[in-house]
């Protein structure tokens, strides 16, 4: 089963696509571009659509989807943790 | 999988293809909403598109009114129209606008005639365009003459990487079959415009898509309060995952593929001079761009959604594709087309493009979307600001 997606091979988060996903399991991602796997130990509950980071980040870093910026960290963030409005700010408007 | 060429649809005086045959009653204004409703209720068969606007606009807001209203009932959809607004002289305005594309069009103002005598009229004329129409025939219509919009709504990172995507391998094929297709959200692309700025033809329409998208940002500048995160993403966005407009924006611009190509810029219900890819400055708000879409000249509509947006048009068919396996499941009778299984692997981006286009198919040879079947009929005019 795939439970995280993520589109770009440098990207810093995954989205889950299942749901249930909990603290504990060990994911399997899929890197959408490259048709490959790869796993991840997932350390907090996350919904259905929700991300979880693939790496360890620090507050005022960028967060890397599809390869691109899509807003900076403002709260720390560990691999395998929930990233969301909590701890995730857009840098627009 | 080969692509069909042709579909069955409804070729309109001016040359355009229909894929429906609507006879409809179209206010030009708030108060004629209820003689349109009488009419469409003794005739059956026609349909009533009330709204809440058409008094007191003025300069460029009214002028996208008329355009709006005009172009809805010139779209090759409609058959015929019948017009009612509360006096003659702007009545006559999108009778005459209506006029130039050939189809039958009459106009009737309420003033010194009274709601009585009007729906009279206008319901005779409503019969005999009704019972004409039924006797049109489809007839076999190149792929190429096929108009094609997108809008996606109530999104979530299931639909940047599912359902919007889907619909991109879907104008990539339709691009090179040498459809009519749309694209807009001005706002939605904030985050993802260099992306888009990067896809134009060339340097013209470059600036013409970098211009219209500087304008709406000094639109939410102006407005905004501290920044726009109770309303861009939605709520519904937020709950689905989306944390920023930046990720929203970079799902929303998976729709137009990987290889098809910006070719111009359209204003608001805008109608497009050729084929090949148009952006369309427009609000992200469902109905609103919708309502746009078909008022420009689009005959069938592509809506990815994630969380599972129920929108309609009265005139439109709009095709849901949805890839988030919950939604598939709680709203079913919603989607038409069920991408979830990209997201388990279970088939290609290219098989997903064809499963929609397979629906499309169907769709504009005349199966009725399942927005159509549950009569979501969203008919929402865009404002540009306050009445005089």
């Amino acid at each position: 089963m795939i439970h995280c997606v993520l589109h770009d091979p440098h990207d810093s988060v995954a989205v889950v696509v299942v749901e249930d996903v909990a603290a504990g399991m060990t994911l399997t991602g899929l890197v959408l571009d490259e048709d490959r796997t790869l796993t991840l130990a997932c350390v907090q509950d996350i919904p259905l659509g929700h991300k979880v980071a693939l790496k360890d980040m620090a507050v005022g870093e960028t967060v890397i989807k599809y390869g691109v910026d899509i807003g900076r960290v403002v709260a720390p963030i560990l691999r395998g943790q929930h990233a969301h409005v909590h701890n995730i700010k857009t840098k627009r408007w | 999988m080969k692509m069909q060429t042709t579909f069955q649809g409804y070729r309109r005086e001016n040359g355009r293809v229909g894929v429906r045959n609507h006879v409809i009653i179209l206010p030009v204004d708030d108060l004629s909403n209820a003689a349109c409703e009488a009419v469409a209720h003794n005739i059956k068969g026609t349909l009533a598109l009330p709204h809440p606007y058409g008094r007191l606009q003025f300069g460029a807001d009214l002028d996208l009114h008329f355009r709006t209203l005009i172009g809805t009932g010139a779209n090759p959809n409609v058959a015929a129209v019948v017009v009612i607004g509360i006096e003659e002289q702007w009545t006559r305005r999108v009778v005459d606008g209506i006029r130039a594309t050939g189809k039958p069009v009459a106009g009737f103002g309420i003033e010194l005639h009274g709601d009585h005598d009007t729906i009279m009229r206008a319901s005779k004329a409503a019969k005999e365009y009704v019972q004409w129409a039924s006797e049109l025939q489809r007839v076999e219509c190149a792929l190429s003459e096929l108009w094609v919009s997108t809008k996606c709504g109530e999104s979530d990172t299931t639909s940047g990487c599912g359902a919007n995507p889907t619909v991109g391998d879907a104008f990539d094929k339709l691009y090179a079959a040498g459809c009519t297709l749309v694209f807009g959200e001005t706002t939605e692309l904030t985050g993802g415009e260099q992306l888009v700025a990067a896809r134009c033809r060339d340097e013209r329409v470059r600036a013409d898509f970098m211009r219209v998208f500087d304008r709406y940002q000094q639109v939410i500048d102006r407005h905004k309060t501290s920044d726009l995160s109770d309303s861009q993403p939605t709520k519904g966005n937020i709950a689905g995952g989306l944390t920023t407009i930046e990720e929203k924006a970079l799902g929303n611009i998976q729709k137009i593929g990987r290889k098809c190509v910006v070719d111009g810029v359209l204003d608001k219900a805008e109608m497009p001079t050729g084929p090949g890819l148009w952006f369309m400055d427009s609000s992200s708000a469902a109905a609103e761009m919708v309502t746009l879409c078909a008022a420009a000249g689009f005959v069938v509509h592509f809506f990815p959604t994630g969380q599972g947006n129920v929108i309609g048009n009265p005139i439109l068919p709009v095709i849901k594709i949805c890839a988030n396996p919950r939604t598939v499941r709680t709203m079913s009778e919603h989607v038409d087309v069920d991408t979830s299984g990209l997201l388990q692997r279970e088939i290609t981006m290219g098989q997903a493009g064809d499963k929609l286009l397979d629906m499309m198919f169907r769709t504009v040879n005349g199966r009725l979307t399942a927005a159509e079947a549950l009569g979501h009929r969203e008919f929402v005019l865009t404002r540009l600001y306050e009445s005089a």
